[in-house]
């Protein structure tokens, strides 16, 4: 069985002017210890589905589907019951970490909390513990920077303490939103090193969520990459940057500047994402893709198994490419 | 290369240094000096695209803003076309303001939500060329316009109408339509989407040709710099570390910031990032306002050893390729 089921999921938003479907029948499976990356750009939904089924959705959100954690549902439970599981089993942390840490409380209160809270610790326990996972996570005089407030820290050891914060009652699925989008390269670097370092450690599974394609590379198992609200393709990491079978994704490689290469025009995308309110009929990458066909602008493509355990949400024939 | 060229730009030890109140409760106590650029020399030449790399805080901003203009200059010079741009009185300054132009990071922040698209455009032209019809000012909005990318239908439209990829292009629209020699790109494309990233670096690049445009690209992104710069400054805590041309320093780094800082950078290749070996800067970037005595960057080099506390190393090297390092 595996850790985390998510089927059918979706996630609609009503405002004004109608009916948002922020997130389209996704489907994606994860195993215990494995890393599944979700890429996208701004607008894709790629937060939305973990915000969904950390149940953080905004009022007017409604989500629609189901997620099994542990064969358990975990969708739409009551308030009550989801914060048994959140910090516990799933843990989160965000993209910017100084808004996400109360500038109120010391480092202290805010880490000791989580563990008297969930764990039933005394505040001595609790604070020999946090002291402990800031060590883990390699901040330097733990013990003397517990007491401090975050605004004495760098973005970086913000950040860190987040997922100190985060992985303090050891849950067994982290999810990471941007963790590293708000750092310098060099932090970054620093970040991702220490999350590989501690997914090893405590074994948990990690869902990563970004646009930097150069991160999902050094970290995932496996891809998924969305657009418009939309699964367009999903599979291990290797066929996916290596033989990308969807436009989109084969754009979105191509279309990125490396280090490692010499090149005068980037190809692009052409086009710019489309309204969420006002998608096209049929699929979502039509106006943008070079390898329309009519039958684009009738139905949506399902997500259909190919060449292996890979799914893609595609008509053209891939073998003609 | 470029030893032909017309120089455009010379910058001769360029110091922008702040002052920020001391904390300490006595009003006479002195404020201590925050050294936002301490000692930048370039030379810019005609039609060249300069990229300035470092983290955040490294000063990479104030330097172009100070070059601008819209920072006060502590020290140095800025030379440029023969002419001290530091000494200038004001209304001169004005005048040379046609020639170098800015394109700012946020998109929408950089644009009056109040103004039509045409308006916005126009306003330089408005600005430096009062004499100028209406006609003759539509005229050029909508040619700048259909040169960016933009439909000449939006002319009437608002800043938040457009997304941030054609907010983008009206703000290179703004900067090019005085045709100005230089135009100073801060972080261009840092807020946009990677497909959108990629569609503004090609119009910048195109744009450089057919106008001759000289370009300052400030970036923190190594990969993007690498393509679209011809030399490359880099940046640590107001300092130059190393300056080389982009084929050069990427081959070849000499200083261990530089070299670390590209091997942190990510490649979008799951077998090779699994295999990098990524060399770790230990800790953050020092406070700027109490940065390490000798070189800035000791304490958090691998090779650091007791010389480097002692005096602050010159920037040295052959064939155009310039590092600030005792050990390289």
């Amino acid at each position: 069985m595996s850790l985390l089921d998510v089927k059918d999921l979706r996630v609609e938003f009503s405002v004004a002017d109608g009916t948002v479907t922020a997130v389209n029948d996704l489907n994606f499976s994860l195993n215990q210890g494995e890393t599944l990356g979700i890429v996208g750009e701004s607008g894709s939904g790629k937060s939305q589905t973990v915000f969904s089924i950390m149940g953080l959705l905004a009022k007017n959100g409604q989500t629609h589907g189901s997620a099994k954690f542990e064969g358990r549902e975990i969708l739409n439970l009551s308030e009550k019951e989801m914060n048994k599981v959140r910090a516990q089993q799933i843990a989160m942390i965000f993209q910017d970490p100084m808004t996400s840490l109360n500038p109120y409380m010391k480092i202290s209160e805010q880490l000791c909390e989580v563990l008297q809270l969930h764990k039933g610790m005394s505040h001595n326990e609790a604070m020999e513990e946090s002291i402990h996972m800031l060590d883990a996570v390699k901040i330097p005089e733990a013990r003397k920077r517990i007491n401090m407030y975050p605004h004495e820290f760098s973005g970086g050891m913000r950040q860190r303490v987040m997922i100190a914060m985060a992985l303090l009652c050891r849950p067994k699925l982290l999810i990471a939103d941007e963790p590293t989008t708000a750092l310098d390269v060099t932090i970054q670097a620093q970040i991702m090193t220490l999350l590989n370092e501690l997914k090893s450690e405590f074994n948990t599974a990690i869902i990563m969520i970004t646009h930097d394609l150069g991160v999902v590379a050094g970290s995932c198992d496996k891809v998924l990459v969305m657009y418009a609200g939309r699964t367009m393709e999903y599979g291990k990491v290797d066929d996916i940057f290596y033989h990308p079978s969807h436009p989109y994704t084969e754009g979105l490689l191509k279309s990125i500047p490396r280090l490692d290469s010499e090149g005068d025009e980037l190809p692009t995308i052409a086009g710019n994402p489309p309204n969420m309110l006002h998608l096209p009929k049929g699929c979502p990458f039509q106006d943008r893709c070079p390898r329309v066909m009519d039958i684009c602008r009738g139905d949506a493509p399902v997500l259909q198994p190919f060449s292996g355990d890979r799914l893609r949400a595609c008509f053209s024939d891939h073998r003609s490419w | 290369m470029s030893e032909e060229k017309k120089l455009l730009l010379d910058v001769q030890d360029l110091k922008v240094h702040f002052a920020i109140p001391s904390t300490s409760p006595w009003p006479w106590a002195k404020p201590s000096m925050l050294k936002a650029v301490d000692g930048v020399s370039l030379k810019l030449y005609e039609g060249e695209t300069l990229g300035v790399v470092g983290e955040s805080g490294c000063g990479k901003s104030t330097f172009a803003r100070a070059v601008i203009g819209l920072n006060h200059v502590t020290s140095g010079h800025i030379m440029w076309l023969g002419e001290d741009l530091t000494q200038l009185p004001p209304h001169e300054l004005r005048e040379k303001r046609k020639e170098i132009q800015m394109i700012f990071q946020d998109p929408l922040a950089s644009l009056n939500p109040r103004m039509t698209v045409g308006d916005i455009i126009a306003e330089p032209l408005k600005t430096f060329y009062p004499e100028y019809s209406r006609q003759e000012v539509k005229h050029k909005v909508k040619k700048m316009m259909d040169r960016v990318g933009l439909l000449p239908n939006v002319i009437n439209r608002y800043p938040h109408e457009f997304s941030g990829g054609q907010c983008q292009r009206i703000g290179i629209a703004r900067a090019l339509i005085l045709e100005p020699k230089l135009v100073i790109c801060d972080e261009p494309v840092s807020a946009l989407d990677v497909s959108i990233q990629a569609q503004v670096i090609n119009l910048l690049k195109e744009l450089q040709q057919e106008m001759g445009l000289s370009l300052i690209f400030i970036a923190h992104d190594l990969s993007i710099v690498k393509h679209i710069s011809d030399r490359v400054l880099v940046m640590y805590l107001g300092n130059e570390v190393e300056l080389a041309t982009d084929t050069e320093l990427f081959n070849n780094p000499l200083h261990p910031y530089t070299k670390a800082l590209m091997s942190a950078v990510p490649i979008p290749d799951p077998k090779i990032e699994r295999n990098k070996k990524i060399q770790l800067l230990e800790g953050d970037l020092p406070s700027p306002l109490n940065p390490p005595s000798g070189c800035v960057f000791r304490t958090r080099c691998p090779i650091a050893d007791a010389d480097c506390a002692q005096q602050s190393p010159e920037l040295k090297g052959i064939h155009s390729h310039y590092a600030a390092c005792f050990k390289c």
